[in-house]
């Protein structure tokens, strides 16, 4: 009986002992060490990072072996350490321009200005399960070209954005104070930035099917991949007692800039829009379908219908969080005894009723 | 116990830092002096889960103190498992006194029930709170929901209450009963039985509401009506029951249906345990 009348305390505390041992697993197999996690397994940790709305490799590691590889339980492990650290500050905007690229494409156009970089990428694996792989083994090295780490890559965007074909991202004005979902309530409406960091912070899974919808025509909004960008950024910081800004990381993060349905009337020129998306990591799956969902969502900024899922700002906002959803669905496993025992009385109670109503019709039919 | 390394000064007392405690603590008076009215406040992510009582636990967290004495139920009971969890947690961060006993507690954090012995002046309830928008389950969206609170339009409640009645012959809705606060605002008791809802009409406690997903607080203050809805020909009323507890033999409190064997043979007990030991 999980709810023991008498010592449920006990059977907690075996209960964390269990999950302790089964984490551990065969103690004949050497134990997983953070390196490995961060080195082998560096896209799990790139996406608990994301979701986790924490950016540290090590803990990512940590929050992962100790949720015995569920990232979904990492997230929340990472958030709930995260949530106990002081704020500093906010960082200088990042500046992706200045991204020393490992990986750069645009769906576009066939050439661009510093070239398709192609980097590291499952794109073009054919996905057959490579058994070399199953015995530990020297594995070489690839060739890489030097890295121009001073030469700045100029964004798709900016080209199209030069001949007003493409919309410019939005600006924001001097001293706006960048809000801040984990300190603030969500309220709705909600500004394009505090969407933006819902949906960094949202369930991958999650974004991937609204994004998918967008293209199957629940709110088609005709995107084009601007351009995907991998690679590390500088994070700059302006101490208040030294007034200027000094960098303090180096970050990887991955952009996508979707160049979307065009917008104009008889009077104002058509131009492309712009779905956005970025992640930590490497993570070009996330980064994507974040930038569908950004776009589907300013259906009512662009004065486009809003009728499917996608581009219902409330639904996609309130329902994008795998730690909010993970918690309620689960918590249907506590007990719900006292409510079910209110809709018993009840049912009962109307059965009866029911029941005495067939009896008498009966007894009245027979009577006839 | 391999859970967590908490005591050891890693964290801030009782959890939350202070920041968010006097964040918290702004929510609940706003709270108290607008009774029934659902302030949305920084709801911080808990070492426990969403959906079970972060919301309950950041309003203790925000007001337990060390004379405090912290009582936890769930169900109406002390050994629930998630009470067990919620009680050590406390004992753990907060260093805090703890009890079983509704009369010796400063606060009670609850889910689900009200206890059965009377509550006095000067206590706190703290409830948990999965969904905090009375009106969610016939109106989806939050934007339109603050736009009825706020003036007053619960047209769509009375005609749910109706639907009911003409359904079953009777309001059909048993827990989660949905109550007019100070003659203003419609309010979620949480999902307590309604048989409890009498017992939050004029208590001498003060009783805080906490939903941490959904980022709201709301409260009720002391000696402040509180109306479980209803028509003048369909009087609000409670679940009876024909038994009485099979372990103290209390005929007015809540009890609990226990199946004991296979056979389907039934038994019932009070599901507020604390009262049940005492009466025995």
């Amino acid at each position: 009986m999980y709810v023991a009348v008498k010592g449920g305390e006990t059977a907690i505390a075996h209960s964390l002992d269990l999950i302790a041992d089964k984490r551990r697993g065969d103690r004949g197999v050497t134990e997983l060490s953070l390196e490995q996690i961060d080195q082998q397994l560096g896209l799990a940790v790139d996406r608990v990072m994301t979701e986790g709305s924490c950016y540290d490799r090590a803990l990512a590691a940590l929050a992962i072996k100790q949720a015995r590889g569920d990232l979904v339980e990492a997230i929340f492990l990472l958030r709930a350490y995260r949530t106990t650290l002081p704020r500093f500050g906010d960082s200088v905007p990042l500046d992706t321009t200045s991204m020393v690229v490992e990986r750069r494409i645009s769906g576009t156009f066939k050439d661009i200005p510093g070239g398709q970089v192609l980097g590291p990428t499952y794109d073009y694996t054919h996905r057959l399960l490579d058994f070399s792989l199953a015995a530990a083994g020297e594995r070489p090295h690839a060739p890489t070209a030097p890295v121009d780490s001073a030469q700045a890559l100029p964004r798709v965007g900016d080209i199209l954005e030069r001949d007003g074909l493409l919309e410019p991202p939005p600006g924001r004005s001097e001293g706006e104070k960048a809000e801040d979902l984990t300190r603030q309530p969500l309220t709705l409406p909600a500004s394009r930035p505090l969407r933006l960091q819902n949906l960094t912070r949202g369930d991958e899974g999650f974004l991937l099917a609204l994004g998918y919808s967008t293209q199957r025509g629940y709110g088609n909004n005709h995107p084009f991949v601007g351009e995907i960008r991998f690679g590390s950024v500088p994070v700059s910081f302006v101490p208040e007692e030294l007034g200027f800004a000094i960098e303090i990381a180096d970050i990887d993060v991955t952009e996508c800039d979707m160049v979307n349905q065009f917008a104009g009337s008889h009077d104002v020129p058509p131009q492309f829009t712009r779905g956005y998306g970025l992640a930590f990591g490497h993570a070009e799956r996330k980064a994507m379908a974040m930038a569908l969902v950004d776009r589907a969502l300013r259906a009512q900024e662009l004065s486009e219908s809003a009728e499917s899922p996608a581009q219902d700002e409330e639904f996609v906002l309130a329902h994008s969080d795998n730690v909010e959803a993970s918690g309620f669905v689960q918590h249907l496993k506590l007990p719900h005894y006292v409510d079910f025992q209110s809709e018993l009385v009840t049912v009962r109670a109307l059965r009866e009723e029911v029941e005495k109503r067939n009896r008498r019709a009966a007894l009245d039919q027979a009577a006839e | 116990m391999p859970d967590t390394n908490i005591a050891d000064g890693a964290y801030n007392y009782a959890y939350l830092d202070e920041q968010t405690k006097r964040m918290i603590r702004r929510a609940i008076l706003k709270a108290v002096a607008v009774p029934g009215y659902q302030v949305p406040f920084g709801g911080r992510e808990m070492p426990l889960p969403y959906g079970w009582g972060t919301g309950g636990i950041q309003v203790t967290a925000a007001i337990i103190g060390q004379d405090d004495t912290l009582k936890v139920i769930d169900q109406g009971a002390d050994d629930t498992t998630n009470a067990v969890s919620i009680r050590r947690f406390f004992a753990k961060v907060a260093d805090v006194a703890t009890t079983t006993s509704t009369e010796e507690a400063t606060i009670i954090q609850t889910r689900h029930r009200v206890p059965e012995t009377p509550l006095r002046e000067g206590q706190i309830m703290v409830f948990q709170v999965p969904i905090p928008e009375p009106l969610r389950m016939l109106e989806p969206r939050e934007t339109e929901t603050r736009t009825l609170h706020a003036l007053s339009e619960y047209g769509v409640m009375q005609v749910s209450l109706y639907e009911s009645i003409a359904r079953h012959g009777r309001i059909a809705k048993t827990y989660n009963y949905p109550v007019m606060v100070n003659d203003r605002y419609i309010m979620s008791p949480s999902p307590i039985p309604k048989f409890d809802n009498p017992k939050l009409d004029r208590s001498p406690a003060l009783q805080l509401y906490g939903a941490g997903r959904e980022k709201r607080i709301y409260a009720v203050p002391p000696y402040t009506p509180v109306k479980s809805l209803d028509f003048d020909d369909h009087p609000f009323e409670v679940e009876s029951w024909t038994e009485c507890c099979a372990l103290c033999g209390s005929r007015e409190s809540f009890l609990d249906e226990m199946i004991v064997d296979d056979a389907g043979k039934r038994m019932f007990i009070c599901s507020d345990t604390d009262w049940c030991e005492r009466r025995r």
